[in-house]
């Protein structure tokens, strides 16, 4: 650690003066892998970091710009951040009520999405593996699937509450009727797709039914599987901060929409970013998770 | 009353069918193979040799005749006759020794307690030079490693025939020709009663105690078999000088090229 950190300080020391003359390369060597690793390193970090916040700031900039006129419609960032200071800076307030801090707001969220999306998950992978075993439930069903998974999660909302009467269990349908299709499909083609050698071994060895579904047909489809997981998470956040627009309580759609009726914009704006930033990271889990029990097995 | 061959292979016919055609493959395969003798199967790409080969697995139902092993019909597969595949076919997921453990968990699951399984799991392990690779995953290791480890999972079942489909075929010369001296070392030393597939007629003559040599397609049978009587252990130096050596392979090179040979589409 220290070591990178002194070889970091002597890179930054060095890059300055490059074309500063050949007799100083001469005793430099001994010094150079260290050194030369460090400065990958750093072009690394620098050429996935730079990008994106180079065109951020950018993009801040251009909003200043055009919302800094005093007709503007939108407040521009700066007003964002003083008008929503409140709301930025104190994540963890609680005066009852719809009325908490974003952590509350946004855990209330991933707390319904914990649920729906795991029914999810459960359930589409059981139906994938059933669906994947045969070809005429495949083909039978395919159809079907590619027609309801179009379905924008919204328009499940009426028929959930009619199902349910009640605001919670309907949320948590439309999570789980949303995010389902894609872990079913991804997981009944990751099953058909098991190489009919891996069959073959478990035939000769013997294997019950039950030891193929959990020592072949899992691991052998879990990059599929996590390929349907991660499209589903992304719908199942979708899904839940349109739902809560329209179901209310604490929960960072409901938070967007009561914004809205008391014209608090920056909060929205704050919270969009929240919103994105989470889904981000669902995304980002389910990759790390996926690439970790795949044990670096990849969809051939 | 005659005795029972070890493995008999009766009239053994198949044909696929795919909607309203149906194809013959194979018509009346007879053929006996005694305890402890190593077979080779050897004859034109796609002229059923796979397809026979699966039928004695129990991979495949055949739509004629049975195969018998130990006057017993083979119907289903079974660890009695492991598959040593052409393509490895480890679970990538698994390790060298997860592979080989998962069949060895599952053979003698119940009459050997759990360290006996990982002595055995290491034994043939060793029995393949690999017990030093155990950790390492199918594709952090070479073909001819794969393909040993695919040896030792097939062998680690104790089967009654080992059935080998070009165990050898994906490998270039030099790893080939190791690997078949390890299978010569481990067939001395176990006895194994082995079927194999090779189109290798040098594979053939060298490891075979008796080559068979199938007819071209379809319909395809046993045209002549061809038995091998060079003294044990062959060492593959030795024989290039040798005339028997040179017979067989003379005799088998004919039959395949110049009464077998495959009209036209023959160069591939
Ligand atoms: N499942 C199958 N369905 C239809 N035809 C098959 C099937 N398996 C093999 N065949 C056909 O049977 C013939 C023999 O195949 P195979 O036994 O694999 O040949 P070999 O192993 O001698 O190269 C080929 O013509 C092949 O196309
Ligand atoms: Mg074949």
């Amino acid at each position: 650690m220290a070591a990178t950190a002194r070889a970091a300080a002597s890179v930054a020391v060095a890059t300055p003066v490059p074309e500063s003359s050949a007799e100083i390369v001469a005793f430099r060597p001994p010094v150079r892998p260290a050194m030369e690793r460090a400065l990958e390193v750093a072009r690394h970090v620098a050429s996935v970091v730079l990008p994106p916040l180079i065109v951020l700031s950018i993009t801040l900039f251009v909003w200043q710009l055009l919302c800094s006129e005093p007709g503007a419609r939108l407040p521009p960032p700066t007003k964002v951040v003083s008008d929503a200071w409140d709301f930025i800076a104190n994540p963890f307030y609680d005066n009852g009520g719809v009325d908490k801090g974003a952590f509350w707001q946004i855990s209330q969220s991933l707390g319904r999405v914990a649920i729906g999306f795991t029914l999810a998950a459960v359930v589409g992978i059981a139906l994938g593996v059933l669906v994947g075993q045969s070809t005429w439930a495949m083909r039978g069903l395919d159809p079907i699937f590619q027609v309801l998974r179009t379905v924008p999660p919204l328009a499940w909302l009426p028929l959930s509450l009619a199902g349910f009467r009640h605001a919670d269990p309907s949320a948590l349908f439309v999570i789980f009727i949303t995010s389902i299709w894609p872990i079913i499909i991804n997981t009944s083609v990751g099953v058909r797709n098991i190489p009919q050698d891996y069959r073959n071994v478990a035939a000769v060895i013997r294997l019950s039914w039950w030891e193929v579904f959990y020592k072949i047909t899992l691991p052998a489809t879990v990059p599929y599987i996590f390929t349907g997981l991660r499209i589903g998470v992304g719908l199942s956040w979708l899904a839940i901060v349109a739902a809560e627009m329209l179901i209310g309580g604490v929960g960072i759609g409901f938070f967007i929409w009561d914004a809205w009726n008391s014209s608090r914009i920056s909060d929205i704006i704050v919270a969009l970013v929240y919103i994105g930033i989470v889904g981000f990271l669902l995304d980002k889990l389910i990759a790390v998770v996926g690439h970790f029990v795949s044990h670096g097995v990849s969809a051939q | 009353m005659t005795t029972q061959p070890y493995l008999k292979f009766e009239q053994i016919g198949m044909s696929f069918r795919r909607g309203q055609m149906a194809s013959e493959v194979l018509r009346d395969v007879n053929l006996r193979i005694e305890r402890g003798e190593f077979v080779s199967l050897i004859g034109h790409s796609g002229c059923g040799k796979s397809t026979l080969l699966n039928i004695l697995g129990g991979l495949l139902k055949s739509t004629n005749g049975e195969v018998f092993l130990e006057g017993k019909v083979v119907d289903d597969p079974g660890p009695d006759r492991a598959i040593v595949f052409q393509n490895h076919s480890l679970l990538p997921w698994l390790t060298v020794y997860g592979n080989i453990a998962i069949a060895v968990d599952k053979v003698f699951g119940s009459s050997k307690n759990k360290a006996e399984r990982h002595d055995w799991v290491m034994h043939n392990l060793e029995l393949v030079q690999m017990a030093q690779a155990k950790d390492k995953r199918p594709h952090e290791v070479s073909g001819g490693m794969k393909q040993r480890v695919g040896i030792a999972r097939a062998l680690a079942m104790q089967p009654k025939v080992l059935l080998m489909d070009e165990p050898f075929g994906a490998l270039d010369a030099l790893t080939r020709a190791h690997l078949q001296d390890s299978v010569m070392e481990i067939h001395a030393r176990l006895g194994n009663t082995v079927m194999m597939i090779t189109h290798d007629v040098d594979e053939a003559v060298l490891l075979s105690d008796r080559v068979v040599m199938m007819t071209n397609g379809p319909a395809a049978t046993i045209g002549e078999i061809l038995p091998i009587d060079l003294a044990r252990p062959r060492r593959r130096l030795e024989l290039a000088t040798d005339p028997e050596y040179a017979r067989c392979r003379a005799a088998v090179l004919e039959f395949l090229y110049a009464r077998h040979r495959v009209p036209a589409r023959a160069a591939a």
